[in-house]
């Protein structure tokens, strides 16, 4: 893998790769959003107002604008990561999209970037759906420091798609993915606050969150839903950059060796 | 056109391409035939520049690939071994979508598409899925979509692998119809028979290394005999050790066939009488028997 390891060079030229895969979405669009939104609107009213009901305040504020906060950093979490693992790997191995676009002057930085970005796109969606319920029922502390949660989103799904770029490119199929979610994202979504706040866990596992890149993120978006500031920022966006720009990195060098060899 | 000069490719221990050297001429039709394995596909992705050779040069009209491999490829088209075209795309979006990988404009593919259809032969099927086409059809519009930023030299990789007699036939009037249109072709096939039909030249691989290289009727008049009888029946052993060598140049036994090459086939014929249990096949020697000749029967998979 090391002789494969260099520095990206990036160009214009992903945005055909984006758009290839713009123009695939936009003919299944309104039941691709459904079927991405669905899960995560379930989950955040059922929990927020059922288990909401019995709890009289969390990490300082009403159960459902809690819920909130986390589900925005969670589903798009898990809209770069199925986009970058599913659906790239389907173009990847499976349909053989990608060969078929080397044999173009594009080379796999451009590919892979492409596939980044489009998965950001998918992040933004699903985080704007999360945020009109957001502002639909009310749940924001000051409707104009919401809006800061869009470019918190767009680096979610970079993180993340950073990241699952580098499982896709070191996957023999599909059932492989299963460990990635059992293994890294399950445990994240326990650890990182979506459900209860990082304090209820021990000090061992809260050393350990503090690391995970969900955690930067809900501890930029939850105050954003609040209505406050959040503290730290420069850490937490360098944190989800870092993560999504060196799995971008590592990505690109494994997927090198995969398909050019 | 094409110059490569001494082009070596190693994967771990095996070396797959060892200092090849080729040169092809603008406008000509040129066959890499090989059995499977023997560098056929390696070569053509070195020569894509998708790869980097360990040592030799390759240049494309005066580019060098591959250090200038994305200038080189808007003059190269490709129909790779196995389809990729886009399952999520109808026929005349693949060709859309295939034409902004090469930064065309939408007018400007837009515009191409109605020749290309036609070309493919595809322009009552623009709109239908990709999962609609047969085999045939599918490898005619990637031969198409090879064709959307009008380059000057195409890379086919065994292009009528798997099609039936028909589909075949309408590929290679594809091929003559650019052949004739100027475009240099670069053919990758272990069909001897599709070579000798399209190329002007051929070079033979084994081995990763050039066995020998000329036009498909000088192979065939330089190294074999003008015609072979196959012979095959009850009791060939006997009549091989009776007669082959005197009516034979040169023979060899295969599984249950002999095969006896020759400039005087009548006189083969006439020891066959003799033997009324022995079947024979009598035809001129073709590129296959110089192809086994040169590169052995042992199986290479």
């Amino acid at each position: 893998m090391i002789k494969h390891l260099r520095l990206p060079q990036l160009s214009w030229r992903f945005i055909p790769v984006w758009q290839r895969n713009y123009l695939v979405w936009k003919k299944l669009a309104i039941p691709s959003i459904l079927g991405n939104l669905a899960d995560p609107m379930l989950y955040m009213l059922g929990l927020g107002y059922g288990l909401g009901s019995l709890l009289p305040e969390v990490g300082g504020m009403p159960y459902l604008p809690f819920l909130a906060a986390g589900t925005v950093a969670y589903s798009t979490m898990n809209a770069a990561t199925f986009e970058v693992l599913y659906s790239s790997f389907s173009r990847m191995h499976v349909q053989r999209t990608w060969d078929a676009i080397l044999n173009a002057p594009m080379t796999l930085d451009d590919v892979l970037f492409g596939e980044l970005i489009w998965a950001v796109s998918k992040s933004l969606l699903s985080g704007l759906a999360i945020l009109a319920v957001i502002w639909g029922l009310g749940l924001y502390g000051n409707f104009w420091l919401t809006l800061a949660i869009i470019p918190v989103v767009a680096l979610v799904g970079f993180c993340f798609g950073g990241m699952g770029l580098v499982m896709n490119a070191v996957s023999p199929s599909y059932d492989f993915f299963l460990y990635y979610f059992t293994l890294v994202i399950t445990p994240m979504v326990l650890l990182c606050g979506v459900f209860f706040p990082v304090s209820q866990l021990p000090p061992l596992l809260q050393a350990v969150s503090a690391w995970l890149p969900l955690t930067h993120a809900i501890d930029l978006a939850r105050p954003l839903v609040v209505g406050a500031v959040p503290d730290a920022i420069g850490l937490h966006v360098f944190a989800l950059l870092a993560y999504g720009g060196f799995g971008y990195v590592i990505a690109l060098a494994l997927t090198r060796r995969r398909l050019l060899k | 056109m094409l110059n490569v000069r001494g082009l070596c490719k190693t994967y771990g221990d095996t070396e797959v391409v060892r200092s090849l050297d080729l040169q092809v001429r603008r406008g000509e039709c040129f066959g890499l035939l090989g059995p499977n394995g023997a560098g056929k596909t390696t070569t053509l992705r070195l020569l894509l520049g998708l790869i980097e050779p360990d040592s030799g040069s390759i240049e494309l009209a005066g580019i060098p690939i591959p250090q200038r491999a994305r200038e080189a490829r808007m003059k190269i088209g490709v129909v790779p071994q196995m389809d990729n075209l886009d399952p999520d795309f109808s026929v005349r979006e693949n060709l859309l979508a295939y034409g902004r990988y090469f930064g065309m404009s939408r007018a400007a593919v837009t515009a191409r598409v109605p020749d290309l259809l036609e070309f493919a032969g595809l322009a009552s099927k623009a709109d239908a899925p990709i999962a609609q086409l047969s085999g045939g059809m599918k490898r005619r519009l990637t031969l198409a979509r090879a064709l959307v930023h009008d380059p000057d030299i195409l890379f086919l990789d065994e292009p009528t692998t798997g099609l039936d007699p028909q589909a075949r036939h309408l590929i290679w009037q594809g091929l003559r119809r650019l052949i004739a249109a100027g475009k240099t072709i670069v053919l990758t096939t272990h069909f001897m028979d599709e070579a000798e039909r399209l190329a002007d030249r051929l070079a033979i691989l084994d081995h990763g290394r050039l066995v020998v290289e000329g036009a498909p009727r000088a192979l065939i008049e330089s190294h074999i005999e003008p015609a072979v009888v196959e012979v095959f029946g009850e009791g060939l052993a006997d009549w091989t050790e009776r007669h082959a060598a005197a009516v034979c140049l040169r023979f060899e036994t295969v599984g249950e066939t002999l095969f006896c090459y020759t400039d005087t086939p009548e006189r083969v014929i006439a020891a066959l009488q003799s033997a009324p249990a022995l079947r024979y096949i009598h035809r001129p020697s073709n590129l296959e028997d110089v192809f086994l000749k040169l590169t052995g029967r042992d199986l290479r998979d």
